[in-house]
């Protein structure tokens, strides 16, 4: 079935004003694009393929990702560092609930200061969208990430 | 500020004369350390953490798993007994076993077909007696001589330790008394169920890691988290307890309220007036007996034991060379969890590992130590918080553990 255009490029819009938000730190902006009860999960491949509930990142609600915000901004100690977030192979399946389902491949570089930049994760993205207030939001968001082995440590959503 | 000469090897370097209230820098980069850590630690007589059985329930179950840099597989055979053997086959070194996990008859090195039993007896040689009268094994090959090298296991309660060393001493006296009753109070001999693994690669020096998880007053000061949140602070009950060695120690806190007093007003750190937006993150619930909330084990040499309120995970140390060491995190909890404790387990998952709100501090603290540390080998690190002795203490205002650690570290190490 054919998708309509201007869905496509609403849910490719959705996706890179996700990238913009994390890679420019404005991190209450990439909150607003979850749904109030959302679920966002940072899975490692091996995890999820054995059936093994745990995530290295949890959050329940859009409260949860806020009090990740704070730790970003106020708890954590951690060293500067640049990210930017690549998505492509985007594909969306409307489902007869109203609901969309997504998915697409991310990459995630990392600049550490003094360092060259490198690949710091890669994976893809499952998601539920649905439409509030007119506009697209994630109501679920599983990042599945292929290698298990984190550099030292993920501090910034995926 | 004496340089050290380049011919003087490491191990026949001087300690610095305060004993164990100093450690040398040259300890964090020095390959030939490295090797003798290897050698005398990894490969010496310790008891080294290498599995839950939880994670390898059913006859034929295998995990890999590294001791110090050496791959082993842990299996389980048709007896229910379980083996540990290097991951190497002992025709010309293959790694056979390329999976993390998985189940097997038996194994079968792909290079050349020998095949080994899950307790690593060599069942098999493909052309042991060459081909049509040509080649083949000597005729004295005997087959009971080549299986995998086979590693002293060691099971309490569902955790699963191996030794390099043929004999090693008792477990449980390896532990000792005191520390086998920490042990024993989350591993009971209730099932245990795997909630999921974690890894991070860290770059630093592995020694750095039980530093940090045995010496309690950074966690008041450097975790903000924790602090605010009232998880673990100074001003609560609690105790730094070794071994008779002071290879093995505990770190103990008890529950306190999250307020404004002398303690936290000497942490700059401390935010009074922040809450959580979403409280389900911090419900936790008393599930041990005695009013400790955290208890942090480290085992000698590899293991972290971490009980922080109802997350609980083995931290398992993999070495990857002077400069970088893998922590590998295996979170879980016990087989009749109710659904709702499941589920406060894998919230409060997020304090720890490479995304924790708590242990991110701790990696990014190691890395940036190793910056300091590796370029300047002829310095020395200060431990002196609490005295410079190594005993056991009703607070955290101490580095006693971590002189306890050098002080046996020393004694292996011979230096």
């Amino acid at each position: 079935m054919a998708m309509d255009v201007a869905l496509r490029l609403e849910v490719e819009d959705l996706h890179a004003e996700y990238c913009a938000a994390l890679d420019e730190g404005r991190y209450e902006d990439w909150a607003a694009l979850f749904t109030e009860d959302c679920l966002y999960r940072i899975v490692p491949r091996d995890n999820h393929e054995r059936g093994l509930p745990l995530a290295i990142m949890h959050c329940e609600s859009r409260g949860m990702l806020l009090d990740r915000i704070v730790a970003i901004r106020e708890t954590s100690y951690y060293a500067p560092r640049t990210l930017r977030h690549m998505v492509s192979g985007i594909r969306v399946a409307a489902e007869a609930d109203g609901a969309l389902r997504g998915q697409a491949n991310y990459l995630v570089l990392q600049t550490l200061p003094e360092q060259p930049t490198t690949l710091f994760n890669a994976g893809r993205y499952l998601d539920t969208m649905v439409r509030e207030a007119g506009r697209l939001r994630l109501k679920e968001r599983l990042c599945i990430f292929d290698s298990i082995v984190v550099p030292n440590s993920l501090i910034v959503p995926i | 500020m004496t340089f050290l000469p380049n011919d003087v090897p490491a191990s026949r370097r001087p300690w610095p004369a305060e004993a164990i209230s100093r450690v040398p820098f040259w300890l964090y980069s020095d390959p030939e350390i490295y090797r003798l850590e290897q050698e005398r630690i990894f490969a010496g007589p310790a008891w080294s953490y290498v599995a839950l059985e939880a994670e390898i329930p059913n006859p034929g179950d295998f995990k890999r798993s590294v001791i110090g840099d050496k791959p082993v597989v842990v299996v389980r055979d048709e007896t229910g007994a379980i083996s540990v053997v290097v991951n190497r086959c002992a025709h010309r070194g293959v790694a056979f076993c390329q999976r993390e996990f998985g189940s097997a008859k038996e194994f079968v090195c792909p290079y050349h077909q020998w095949t080994y039993d899950l307790r690593g007896k060599l069942l098999g040689v493909p052309f042991r007696r060459g081909y049509k009268g040509q080649g083949g094994m000597p005729a004295d090959f005997a087959p009971e001589a080549h299986g995998l090298q086979r590693l002293s296991v060691a099971r309490r309660h569902g955790v699963v330790f191996a030794s390099f060393d043929p004999a090693p001493e008792k477990f449980e006296d390896y532990l000792g008394p005191l520390m086998l009753g920490y042990f024993d109070r989350v591993f009971t001999g209730r099932p245990l169920a795997v909630l999921g693994h974690m890894r991070q690669r860290i770059p630093s020096n592995w020694k750095l890691m039980f530093e940090n998880i045995k010496d309690p007053y950074h966690a008041s000061l450097l975790h903000v988290f924790l602090v605010t949140f009232g998880l673990f602070r100074l001003d609560q009950k609690s105790a730094v307890e070794m071994d008779e060695t002071g290879r093995h120690a505990v770190l103990v806190s008890r529950k306190g309220e999250q307020a404004t007093n002398d303690a936290t007003r000497e942490m700059r750190s401390f935010k009074a007036d922040f809450t959580l937006n979403d409280a389900r993150l911090l419900d936790p619930v008393r599930e041990f007996a005695g009013d400790a909330t955290v208890v942090m084990q480290t085992l000698w040499p590899n293991l972290i034991v971490q009980q922080q309120s109802n997350t609980l995970a083995m931290r398992q140390l993999v070495t990857r060379g002077p400069q970088e060491f893998d922590l590998v995190w295996t979170f879980f909890g016990y087989d009749d969890d109710a659904p709702e404790m499941r589920r406060r387990r894998l919230r409060q998952a997020n304090l720890m590992g490479p995304s924790g709100y708590v242990s991110i501090d701790d990696s990014e603290i190691m890395a940036a130590s190793q910056d300091g540390i590796a370029p300047y080998p002829e310095a020395n690190g200060l431990f002196e918080m609490g005295g410079r002795e190594a005993r056991n203490e009703d607070h955290m205002v101490t580095e006693g553990a971590i002189r306890g650690f050098y002080k046996y570290y020393r004694g292996v190490m011979g230096i």
